[in-house]
């Protein structure tokens, strides 16, 4: 009955429990590192009184909102308002689940068979990652409308209008890596990496498609509602845009899925661009090691652009989006395709 | 029933209620949302087929972008319950007339799927992987059915224009 289980699935089942808790993990290491990068940023010291340099703030942080009161407004829809931080946080969870970490190992001579540093090798994983993020919307916009609160339904709105209109150079800025890789598998992505030119530049896609990789990153920042586009909840306009009416942990659960979604948005992009886990010096069972300081990069970018670049006006990100991001990612992936042909 | 057939009983289970709860309840929005599910749940059964392709599409072109445009709609509309049409109280002869019909088109369709007999079925895992790779359904969609693929963008592009001529401001 139970000669089902064998290390390599009990090595599996803790790998799963391993990247969701580092994944909770890292969302509370960002919140700290963005008060600090804030807090420097602004000449001030930020969080520094529980723990050391303030590290355990984030937990404090949760332990208050874990003993808050969980209000809900008279007219919102129950059921809906319930779900959607559920949607945001499930969806924000689910998208890193095909994400490759490192190589195949076997622990050592531990398991039979060798262990892939993911949670599952899909052979659609671009696509898988895309379609997690268009599902991430619903979250948003469900928790504006079912709170009843025009702040809210505007944040709501303005999230369903920007994420639709950046989808669109996301998705082009990912089919222009694809075409390069032949493969849809970001395994395989990241594997077509490997090698360098001239004994120095790394095969990274990033030298092949400077351009993708500006639009995939600014389309992946209106994608987490971070600022320079933050509009779903531009405080100053709209109190705290979708989530006004959340308290308590559902507060808590949309504050995770955005952090989680930057960690997320980093982890494909470094997967997509900068070559994964792949790396000089190290030896190849660590290189994990790798993707967790590329990842780290990109997050500090994130967090540095938040507090350098002030807010676009509503108009001026539409137009953005539409005018500019989206033809350059158009062209980009026609020179591409042109490209990939003629040099076969 | 078989443990390997439970996913697809669950799967199956999910779409058929929750699209009588697209037509059975009177909230638009809840409406949308359980048509999402469903659309979900069809996902889930075209991965048990192993067409990861085609169920990944599926998120992404219908309960992704479309179902998006639809939730958009609906909230700007901010429609909380269903209008009732203007002829919502009917004679009782037209009920009836609605339950023959149904009947009737019910049967049709139970007789031709009748006629399509059992689908020939691959488990051969080197078949179901060509079958179901990205590559095999380009190359068939840009050449055995590249008629069909064009006269569908066309349509597409029709139907945009149309969109748009009717949204323009009269001069």
């Amino acid at each position: 009955m139970l000669d089902f289980i064998n290390p390599t699935l009990v090595a599996h089942l803790v790998l799963i429990f391993l990247i969701f808790n580092i994944l909770v993990l890292s969302a509370a290491f960002m919140v700290w590192m963005e008060r600090k990068v804030c807090a420097y940023i602004q000449d001030r010291p930020g969080p520094n009184r529980v723990g050391p340099e303030g590290l355990l703030q984030p937990f404090a942080d949760v332990i208050k909102l874990l003993f808050k009161e969980d209000l809900k407004p008279a007219a919102a829809d129950t059921l809906v308002f319930l779900i959607a931080p559920v949607i945001s946080t499930a969806t924000a969870f689910a998208a890193f689940s095909v994400v490759p970490f490192g190589t195949e190992t076997t622990l050592f001579g531990l398991l039979s068979e060798p262990l892939r540093l993911e949670v599952t090798d899909v052979n659609v994983a671009v696509l898988v990652v895309f379609a997690i993020a268009s599902m991430g919307i619903y979250g948003i916009v469900l928790a504006g409308w079912s709170s009843n609160s025009k702040y809210s339904l505007l944040g709501g709105l303005r999230s369903a209008a920007q994420m639709i209109s950046y989808e669109l150079s996301y998705g082009l800025a990912l089919a222009a890596v694809v075409m390069l890789a032949g493969s849809l598998s970001l395994r395989e992505i990241v594997t077509n990496q490997a090698g360098y030119w001239f004994y120095v530049i790394p095969k990274w896609y990033v030298f092949l498609q400077p351009i993708g990789f500006i639009i995939f990153m600014t389309a992946g920042v209106a994608e987490t509602n971070r600022a320079p586009f933050d509009f779903p909840e531009a405080e100053q306009e709209l109190v705290a845009g979708y989530h006004t009416e959340y308290s308590s942990m559902s507060f808590a659960l949309f504050f995770l899925a955005e952090y989680i979604n930057m960690v997320t948005v980093s982890a494909v992009a470094t997967s997509l661009y900068l070559g994964g886990w792949l790396g000089p010096l190290l030896p190849d069972w660590m290189g994990w090691i790798w993707f967790l300081v590329k990842v780290f990069a990109l997050l500090f970018f994130y967090v540095w652009m938040r507090w350098t670049l002030p807010r676009y006006r509503y108009d001026q990100l539409m137009e953005f989006g539409w005018k500019v991001l989206l033809p350059v990612a158009v062209v980009n992936l026609i020179a591409t395709a042109a490209l990939v042909i003629w040099l076969g | 029933m078989e443990m390997n057939q439970l996913p697809f009983f669950l799967f199956a289970a999910i779409a058929v209620l929750a699209s009588l709860g697209v037509v059975g309840q009177r909230n638009p929005m809840h409406s949308v949302l359980l048509l999402i599910v469903s659309f979900g749940a069809l996902a889930g059964l075209y991965v048990l087929l192993d067409a990861p392709f085609s169920a990944v599409t599926q998120i992404i072109v219908y309960a992704g972008a479309i179902m998006v445009l639809f939730l958009f709609v609906v909230m700007l509309l901010n429609a909380h319950t269903e209008d009732d049409s203007p002829g919502a109280r009917r004679e009782p002869w037209v009920y009836r007339a609605f339950v023959v019909v149904s009947l009737l088109l019910g049967l049709e369709v139970a007789w031709a799927l009748s006629g399509l007999g059992l689908a020939s079925f691959s488990t051969d895992p080197g078949t179901v992987s060509s079958i179901s790779s990205v590559a095999t359904i380009g190359v068939a969609l840009f050449t055995k059915h590249s008629f069909a693929f064009e006269v569908t963008s066309i349509l597409i592009l029709v139907s945009m224009v149309g969109a748009v001529v009717i949204a323009r401001k009269e001069p």
